[in-house]
């Protein structure tokens, strides 16, 4: 596969990024590596092409934004708002993410690897969200679709104003948000679980040993007999 | 919006270029905060007896030389003052009630941003990279600092204004984020006879935790007390002169992250200010948790 490089030491990041926003057709399979990315933001936001994208550092506010298709690797960590609004495709996060990494997003994975901040998947609207380490407090707020897979803790208010999402936590929740509540691991849920730990990288992790957190639903005007619609 | 950045540097060997290697960490915050910018570095110590104080005049064609000679005939002093343009230090074993209240009537205009064994402080108003010519930040030399670029939010853009504010001695503090409470704050602390330099919501909570200190609590109980008192969004840097502390509001409103590695220990906003600290690849990065104290010693 064709590989090209990218020194953020001597180019412009709107350069990096004008190159990633060519047609989809023409990034499709290619590799890119984006070394010095030193905490700059908006490193690889709104691509929209089957391309693999390394940024081979820390990365700074909202890296892979908006991401569809691409698969984006963040090589150290990376700060606020990693992977917001995903619409499609992967995002992997080796190190730490800071707050509210894979807000909104919409679909596709995102992996970190390390712990993430407050607010991890804020808003969350159909997206997969996967963290080996833990998540600080308000985590899943509002989330209303998609799932959140922790195999560490999970700080306080996980879940508040939950919809739809599901959330599995391994170690232990400091405190549930309102209309949070544990569920009891059905089939479906559980085969969710065992393809998200497959696909992150966590095939070997146990997972009866997650609990299952939901909307108790009693927050906003939900028809049980809509459920299938979601 | 604002920025901060701290360095505390334990390889003896690089203490002498410590304004060097927080040159690329201020320049970075440059977009988080243009229009004013400050540094209080923590020196080797003045002999026991003496203290030094940090001076402001408004007008760049103030006669250094004037107060001086003034401070000396008054006092039967010889001082001599560091002058770096509209900034000076003075050092002096005169008792500091007498120094303050000297330059409170002889020279009104002048500011004291300082008081300290070994802090000195710079601020001024402008982009950072401006503010650290005018009064030659990389040629600092010390063990650490506490530094701050400033986007006003919520007072005026003045010298005065600019961060780091200090309070007693040897103490400063730096401020992102914005307090809701810090006129009740200001209001209580005047009870207690504690005077305010500007209507600044970051003077109230340096003040408010120098008195704290000043009342018997140490740094950790201090930055307790904190918590309780100062309600809105904040990181706040402080330093002693033997210790950077950090805190963030337990909502983690505002960013921070650290790089502590073999031979420092580098805070700052963002990553962007560590990137270019030597060896930066080899450090352990973390981001500070929310509503606790981290303090690194020298």
């Amino acid at each position: 596969m064709e590989s090209l490089k990218f020194d953020l030491e001597n180019t412009e990041l709107r350069t990096v990024n004008q190159y990633l926003h060519r047609p989809a057709a023409e990034l499709s399979g290619k590799n890119v590596v984006i070394s010095n990315p030193n905490g700059a933001h908006n490193i690889a936001v709104g691509l929209n092409a089957e391309v693999n994208v390394t940024i081979d550092g820390h990365a700074g506010y909202y890296a892979a934004g908006m991401n569809q298709l691409a698969t984006v690797t963040v090589t150290g960590s990376a700060s606020t708002g990693v992977a917001e609004n995903m619409m499609s495709g992967v995002v992997h996060v080796k190190g730490f993410a800071s707050n509210a990494a894979g807000a909104t997003a919409q679909g596709g994975l995102l992996i970190i690897d390390g712990d993430a901040g407050l607010r991890c998947g804020i808003s969350l609207k159909g997206a997969d969200i996967v963290v080996g380490g833990s998540v600080g407090s308000f985590s899943a707020f509002m989330a209303q679709a998609g799932n959140l897979v922790v195999l560490g803790d999970a700080g306080e208010a996980l879940g508040d104003s939950l919809y739809e999402a599901r959330l599995f936590v391994r170690g232990n929740v400091k405190s549930l948000g309102a209309d949070c509540e544990e569920k009891e691991m059905d089939q479906e849920s559980r085969n969710i679980l065992v393809d998200l730990l497959a696909k992150s990288g966590h095939a070997e992790v146990d997972p009866d040993s997650f609990k299952l957190f939901g909307s108790a639903r009693t927050l906003y005007n939900f028809h049980v007999d809509n459920a299938g619609a979601y | 919006m604002c920025g901060i950045v701290g360095l505390l540097v334990k390889n003896q060997s690089m203490r002498a270029n410590i304004g060097q290697l927080m040159m690329p960490m201020l320049i970075g915050m440059t977009e988080r905060g243009p229009d004013s910018a400050g540094m209080a570095v923590f020196t080797s110590p003045v002999d026991a007896n003496a203290l030094k104080y940090s001076l402001y005049a408004p007008t760049a064609d103030f006669s250094w030389k004037a107060l001086e000679q003034a401070f000396n005939s008054e006092h039967s002093d010889q001082v001599t003052l560091a002058v770096k343009g509209n900034h000076a230090i003075l050092t002096s074993a005169v008792d500091t009630v007498k120094v303050k209240s000297w330059i409170k009537q002889a020279y009104p205009q002048i500011h004291i941003l300082s008081v300290g064994q070994s802090i000195d402080v710079y601020k001024d108003t402008g982009l950072p990279a401006d503010v650290a010519a005018r009064y030659d930040l990389p040629a600092l030399s010390g063990t650490h600092l506490v530094g701050h670029t400033r986007m006003a939010t919520e007072s005026a853009i003045t010298p005065a204004h600019a961060h780091p504010f200090t309070a007693g001695t040897d103490w400063c503090l730096v401020h992102n984020g914005s307090l809701s409470n810090p006129n009740s704050l200001r209001r209580k602390l005047q009870h207690e006879g504690i005077n305010f330099e500007t209507d600044n919501d970051t003077e109230a909570a340096c003040r408010f935790l120098e008195w704290r200190m000043r009342e018997g609590d140490d740094l950790k109980t201090a930055l307790e007390h904190g918590f309780d008192e100062l309600d809105g969004f904040y990181t706040l840097l402080m330093g002693t002169k033997d210790q950077l502390a950090l805190v963030r509001d337990p909502f983690a409103c505002k960013p921070a992250v650290v790089a502590e590695h073999d031979d420092y220990v580098a805070i700052a906003s963002e990553f962007r200010s560590l990137a270019h600290l030597p060896d930066v690849k080899n450090a352990h990065v973390f981001e500070p948790s929310p509503k606790e104290m981290y303090v690194w010693k020298v």
